[in-house]
């Protein structure tokens, strides 16, 4: 059977200007297999900048790639009509960044949770559909009494960033796609939401691809990750391996600059490069170039994947005696 | 050394529609010069509400009830407006959450710059002011080109140390920082903290963090202090706190932090966040805390100093104090 999701050679380029034309490639060839059956959770982590949400776009479907295809089992996403689009939207849903930005503020938040209830005839009476809106609302933490009625300026960050989790499990996925849920969300809540969005993926088999720059929550929830920079795969693999034991260098500065609530494990010393050429194209060679510590000659041209470990891969010429790994096969490398 | 900042008993009230919330509810603190403070706590504990009173900069149906601000010998609650119009950013400086929005789009950033300085001290010579702008911007890593630069040209983190520019300007005695780098990413965070750092160094001055990374306060702050519900419930050094916190509130936050060796245990805390249109009787943490005694749904516990260095404010410790008396 087909996998769930698929991302085939996946690039996304915007460009601007009508004379002058300047590109930026926000993703460049990206494969990644999904597959309904064995539901995981996948982080796809990087700074601001490095594709994560262009890669969340892509997967819900609002934008389309410049090149490659995405796959919504075994058809193009962009050919999908009727009521496989009715179902494609239904199964893979989305819990985004901004909690502030999402929500109609002429509408009570009950219009966010009972809209979706209608549309795809989740409920038979109107007593059903609120016992389903008092449900999600109790497995995301909240009081329902306290938030149904209300107004989206009446309720605090944290609040409407659950009721976006309580909205997306309403409509019992297969695919969440979270774009930094927790960024601003307390650290007392950050727990339970991101237990919610474990037992969603345990209990009822759904799978997650929680996209955040917070490398501490992304190696407590999920099980392989990705790291990204300026659109390109830096590392990839198992979560304990790449965080324990990063390879390429861009993954050790990002871990070296985790602030751990442990004082005798002070912010690393290494320096960190400011960013050279803050935007425009990055040239044809490794992207991180211009910020490693370890340049060499090679670094002029691509780096391939290299497999560093049974479940890690670096794109990084330091690894240059490791086998290379085909960008396509990327997904075989992840557990699940 | 007298504290830079001492506040005492500061009490804030939003009036809705609703009800009387008490947004802070009597918060004492001292804070000597060059000192680090963390301030952390749940959204509505009264983190940023804080923030604001010290600078005076409460809206309706906000209002500062009670209370003392002061910095330096000066008590802000009993200036004129205009005086503490003055006071702000050369007394007493804020760096605000979210710092994307918090620069005019449409005005360059020297510009935005120079208007705080004009603010300030009208009489000083234009070219005078540039130069002391540009200086700031260097302190802050920034380059002296981004003074003609717009804010859309500059990055998360670079708009970000802008602020902090803004907010040293005219060396300030203490500078509030609420939630400086909650937007931006591990590597620019860092870089932004170790700024804040080296000014505070190069300044002198008193800072107050504002957050609930308690990664951040690990790495960053002196001392601890933990808001619930509009109150103050342990100050500690930050090594106590995160070796030995006392107050069971500030146990739970402890123990919710992920660390590399406990994965996939998420220990949230319990319970929810009560609501100040509703607060419980006595202590407002007695129905989430697992040690409640007969006695926290009727009194609320004062902040004690226990140990000489901390204080906490919770039933427990009273208790145990006056049992050493007696004995």
């Amino acid at each position: 059977m087909a996998p769930l999701l698929e991302l085939r050679n996946v690039t996304k380029v915007y460009s601007r200007g009508l004379i002058h034309r300047t590109s930026t490639t926000a993703l460049e060839n990206v494969s990644l297999t999904l597959d309904e059956h064995e539901p995981t959770i996948l982080t796809v982590a990087g700074e601001s900048g490095s594709g994560k949400t262009t890669l969340a776009m892509l997967l819900l479907g609002f934008i389309a790639p410049s090149s490659g295809q995405i796959l919504y089992k075994g058809k193009d996403i962009s050919t999908l009509t009727g009521a496989e689009r009715l179902a494609f939207r239904r199964e893979v849903q989305a819990v985004f960044q901004d909690p502030f930005a999402v929500f109609n503020p002429f509408y009570t938040v009950d219009h966010l949770l009972s809209v979706p209830i209608e549309k795809f005839k989740l409920a038979k009476s109107k007593a059903e559909a609120r016992d389903k809106m008092y449900e999600a609302l109790t497995a995301v933490g909240l009081r329902p009494e306290d938030i149904l009625g209300r107004f989206p300026h009446q309720l605090s960050g944290g609040q409407r960033q659950r009721i976006n989790v309580a909205r997306a499990l309403v409509l019992r996925p297969r695919l969440l796609v979270a774009d930094e849920p927790v960024s601003m969300v307390d650290a007392s809540l950050r727990a339970n939401i991101l237990e919610t969005l474990r037992s969603l993926q345990r209990d009822y088999g759904v799978s997650i691809i929680y996209i955040t720059h917070d490398l501490t929550t992304a190696y407590h929830i999920a099980r392989s990750i990705i790291v990204l920079y300026r659109g390109g795969v830096m590392e990839a693999g198992d979560v304990d391996a790449v965080i324990k034991h990063p390879q390429h260098p861009y993954t050790r500065l990002l871990i070296d600059s985790i602030p751990w609530p442990d004082l005798d494990r002070r912010w690393g010393e290494t320096e960190i490069k400011a960013r050279e050429a803050e935007d425009g194209s990055v040239g044809t060679g490794c992207r991180f170039a211009p910020r490693c510590p370890f340049v060499m000659e090679q670094c002029k041209n691509p780096p391939p994947l290299f497999q560093v470990g049974p479940h890690q891969t670096a794109s990084c010429f330091l690894y240059a005696t490791k086998p290379e790994l085909e960008p396509e096969r990327l997904s075989e490398l992840l557990p699940v | 050394m007298p504290p830079v900042l001492q506040v005492r008993d500061l009490q804030v009230t939003y009036y809705t529609d609703s009800g009387r919330a008490r947004a802070l509810d009597g918060v004492s603190l001292d804070l000597n010069p060059g000192e680090k403070l963390g301030l952390v706590g749940e959204s509505g504990s009264g983190k940023s509400t804080m923030a604001l009173a010290m600078m005076r900069m409460i809206k309706p149906p906000g209002r500062i009830e009670g209370g003392k601000v002061v910095v330096g010998g000066t008590d802000l609650t009993a200036l004129s407006e205009e005086a503490m119009r003055k006071a702000r950013l050369s007394k007493i400086a804020y760096i605000p959450q979210g710092a994307m929005n918090s620069l005019n789009p449409v005005i360059r950033i020297g510009a935005q710059m120079m208007d705080a300085i004009r603010a300030h001290n009208p009489e000083e010579p234009r070219a005078e002011a540039e130069e002391r702008c540009m200086r700031a911007l260097e302190s802050v890593d920034l380059k002296r080109s981004v003074f003609k630069m717009y804010a859309h040209e500059l990055s998360g983190g670079m708009k970000q140390r802008v602020c902090i520019a803004i907010g040293i300007l005219l060396r300030p005695q203490v500078i509030i920082a609420d939630e400086p780098t909650s937007a931006l990413d591990v590597v620019t965070q860092r870089q932004v903290m170790e700024t804040i750092d080296r000014i505070q160094h190069e300044l002198g001055c008193a800072i107050i963090l504002i957050g609930h990374d308690m990664g951040l306060m690990a790495q960053f702050v002196d001392k601890v202090a933990v808001m619930y519900a509009g109150r103050l419930v342990e100050v500690s050094r930050v090594r106590d706190m995160f070796t030995d916190p006392k107050h069971p509130y500030a146990q739970a936050l402890i123990r919710s932090l992920p660390s590399l060796e406990n994965k996939g245990v998420f220990q949230g805390i319990p319970g929810l966040a009560p609501s100040l249109l509703r607060l419980p009787s006595g202590c407002a943490y007695h129905p989430r805390c697992q040690h409640a005694m007969e006695i926290c749904s009727r009194a609320v516990p004062p902040l004690e100093t226990i140990n000489g260095s901390r204080q906490v404010a919770c039933h427990l410790y009273v208790e145990k104090d006056l049992y050493a008396e007696k004995a």
